[in-house]
């Protein structure tokens, strides 16, 4: 896979979550996503995001463009050093949450996106990858 | 800090969102939203949320927070104006937002207030 543009933001604050949103938004309007595409890979990033913040203590997220072949898409990849998820069969199931959200962050965006990679390990951290293909 | 105005139309209140939700304003809106209903004595709240780009599942929490507020309160809420884009998104991201009411605008909205206030005068 190519990587033709990419940067990293911080995942500190709520208004990092805001930012974020806006850039995913920008990159995917940039890749000429559709109006539906633009709105599901915003709406997972911040769903992510917010995982990433509440959950992983705050991290980073590496945006990328890439190539792959004729398909081009964005690849987000979330990554904290929190706590890490003890049981992920579990963490991506709907309704489960361990926190006060609802529970659909991580089993929605993965709905919302053509890949979706969780790795773990408890005590080290966490990274989540999202890719939607336009 | 920026704050969502709080409209007054009878025995309405409008909310209009037309910035991006972050977490603090979230809040503020409850707590300010519930304030209102008390001091209006409104029956009725409606969210517009045509401006809005996104709904994840915390902008999505807060409506379900609100229209449950209002209801302790005597109030009903009809939330008007999702974008297209954004019910597809809401769908598959999983979000049901059980106890909010949709209409598809503002006058819709007015109207099924009306109803609901009026259903609950007749029962």
């Amino acid at each position: 896979m190519d990587v033709e543009k990419q940067a990293t933001l911080a995942v500190k604050s709520a208004e990092d979550i805001v930012r974020i949103r806006r850039e995913v938004r920008s990159w995917a309007v940039e890749s000429k996503f559709s109006l539906v595409d633009q709105t599901k890979i915003v709406t997972a990033a911040s769903e992510i995001a917010r995982n990433t913040l509440d959950y992983g203590g705050g991290g980073q997220l590496a945006l990328e463009k890439v190539r792959q072949g004729e398909r081009r898409g964005l690849r987000l990849t979330f990554s904290d050093q929190g706590p890490g998820i003890p049981d992920i069969q579990r963490a991506l199931t709907d309704g489960y949450t361990s926190g006060s959200g609802l529970g659909l962050g991580l089993s929605g965006s993965k709905r919302l996106c053509n890949e979706f990679y969780l790795e773990s390990k408890p005590g080290v951290g966490t990274t989540v990858t999202l890719i939607r293909w336009k | 800090m920026d704050q969502i105005p709080i409209m007054k139309i009878g025995d309405c209140l409008l909310v209009s969102i037309q910035v991006d939700m972050h977490d603090q304003l979230a809040i503020s809106l409850q707590d300010n939203l519930t304030t209102r209903i008390v001091q209006t004595r409104a029956r009725g709240v409606m969210i517009d949320i045509s401006a809005l780009e996104i709904v994840d599942s915390f902008i999505g929490r807060m409506l379900n927070n609100i229209a449950s507020m209002s209801r302790v309160l005597d109030a009903v809420t009809v939330v008007v104006g999702m974008q297209p884009a954004v019910a597809i998104t809401l769908v598959e991201l999983g979000l049901t937002l059980p106890g909010v009411r949709t209409a598809l605008d503002v006058d819709r909205g007015l109207a099924l207030i009306r109803r609901l206030i009026d259903d609950e005068a007749g029962s």
